[in-house]
């Protein structure tokens, strides 16, 4: 392990055990934050007896369609977008200034549109998603090197083969870099709705055990929830990492 | 995004442009209403008269002053205390290595979910507003201001050097200069997301500010405040975004 990781190792193990000792103490009161490790137990309890089971399908499930359709829909749009440059130049301050809209304020909208349901969280996840998904098509299509181009040419690709074999793989990071933000976006777009206004789900849980001064409760949850955000997003760095290795080998 | 085309594009047509997205927006809008009905949404007139009206009531305007100090106040506090925690990463190597993954698996995390222990750190009421919206957007600040200082171009600090710079005529002539586009998109992340922030905070345990004004709309069925207060709200957050861009691009060319 390098020096960089040790240290920053050290400083979230003494970060954590500050934290215990403060509360342990009651420098910190336990209606405030509850020690790091009965989080932990708490979690575990909850976990191992299965309370959490009906709230993590609905979010998982959740989050899995909401980043399906942004993958998807901000895909083929991004391509339909970046092959249609009148299109684009009508769409570019939309797309530009996009995430400086609060889409959150759109939920009760959505709610009073498709229901309450699962439709109107997805529909934020979706809309949160997409746009970066879009932009980082857009992204990846605009950096094709053109002497690629030109190699499909001198070798008189079709249409299609010049998109499989040379575009596709062309904007390959760009793409990847799309998919995590987009699953980035989708969690943080469903939970957010969970917590806010929702009634099922992770968030709504945490919302709700803040209601009923549950603490124990909403800081296991809390803690999952970190872990979930930490361990996906480090394993989609290390996949990119691992991707991007290859290519420079290659 | 294509950013060179704006600059040759004559006015007259990006004006067409503008416009287009515009009528399209607005039909889309209606074509909703017409599926969805007075239930669920207002149409664009109607909306706009009645946030013309809501311009005009007072309670409106107390709302949105909370609203305006909470968000200025969360503002300030993360612009200035990102760029100097920026600033002190970005010189000093060894703790920038170890803080940028943890600053950008906090910024990456779900933050409403920490909203409660915010809550009971603060209390009810605008400090609790304040402190969320500076997690909001504290954190692009960091890490645009430190990947800034981080890709200075190390001939200008030579050149400084050279010259026998005083360390301020090299703050002033080189270091700033060379920063500030880079931090000003910092900057321009870190306002669209303390918006955010404050607005999540409102509509969660409040009872002030346009975030409550809409949950409470949504809660008592009042689609008109609801729809007019939103429409108020992203014009300002378009128009606002698509200003600091403009400046954004306009530093970035200088440079």
């Amino acid at each position: 392990m390098s020096a960089v990781a040790r240290t920053r190792l050290a400083i979230v193990a003494t970060f954590m055990a500050l934290l215990e000792l403060l509360t342990r103490t009651g420098a910190i009161s336990e209606l405030v934050i509850i020690p790091p490790s009965a989080m932990a137990t708490h979690l575990w309890t909850l976990l191992a007896t299965g309370q959490l089971n009906a709230a993590m399908a609905q979010t998982f499930a959740n989050i899995a369609i909401a980043f399906a359709l942004s993958v998807t829909v901000g895909f083929v749009s991004g391509a339909a977008i970046h092959a249609l440059p009148r299109l684009r130049r009508l769409l570019d301050p939309l797309l530009a200034s996009y995430y400086a809209i609060p889409f959150f304020v759109f939920y009760p909208l959505l709610i009073a549109l498709l229901g309450l349901n699962r439709w109107p969280l997805v529909a934020i996840g979706f809309v949160f998603g997409a746009a970066a998904m879009v932009i980082a098509t857009l992204n990846g299509l605009d950096r094709v090197p053109r002497v690629l181009r030109k190699v499909a040419k001198v070798h008189r690709m079709s249409r299609r083969e010049e998109v499989l074999r040379i575009v596709l793989p062309a904007a390959v990071p760009y793409l990847f870099t799309g998919l995590k933000l987009s699953l980035a976006y989708a969690f943080i777009g469903i939970l957010a709705g969970e917590f806010i206004l929702s009634g099922g789900g992770l968030g709504f849980s945490i919302a709700f055990s803040y209601d009923a001064f549950d603490n124990p409760t909403m800081y296991a949850l809390m803690l999952f929830v970190l872990a979930l955000a930490v361990a996906l997003n480090s394993s989609l760095d290390w996949w990119e990492q691992r991707l991007m290795r290859r290519r420079g080998r290659a | 995004m294509s950013a060179g085309a704006g600059s040759v594009q004559p006015r007259f047509l990006r004006l067409a442009d503008a416009l287009l997205l515009l009528a399209a927006v607005v039909a889309i809008w209606q074509l909703v209403y017409a599926v969805a009905g007075e239930v669920a949404i207002t149409p664009p007139l109607a909306t706009l008269g009645f946030a013309a009206h809501l311009l005009g009531s007072p309670v409106f305007w107390r709302h949105l002053s909370a609203t305006a100090i909470a968000f200025g106040a969360s503002l300030a506090i993360a612009s200035a205390a990102g760029v100097a925690a920026g600033l002190a990463l970005g010189f000093h190597r060894f703790s920038g290595a170890v803080a940028e993954p943890i600053l950008t698996a906090l910024y990456s995390l779900p933050k409403v979910t920490l909203y409660p222990l915010v809550l009971l750190i603060f209390g009810l009421g605008i400090s609790a507003k304040i402190a969320f919206g500076v997690m909001h957007g504290v954190i692009p600040v960091i890490l645009f201001t430190m990947s800034a200082i981080k890709a200075i171009d190390p001939v200008h600090l030579k050149t400084a050097r050279a010259l026998n710079l005083t360390p301020v005529q090299t703050a002033c002539t080189i270091l700033a200069p060379a920063v500030a586009p880079e931090i000003f998109t910092g900057l321009r992340i870190g306002f669209s997301l303390t918006l955010l922030g404050v607005l999540i905070g409102e509509m969660f345990a409040s009872q002030r500010g346009l975030g409550f004004m809409i949950i409470n709309g949504i809660n008592t069925h009042d689609v008109h405040t609801m729809m007019a207060v939103i429409l108020l709200l992203t014009v300002f957050a378009l128009s606002a975004g698509a200003l600091l861009l403009a400046l954004d691009r306009r530093l970035h060319h200088r440079a």
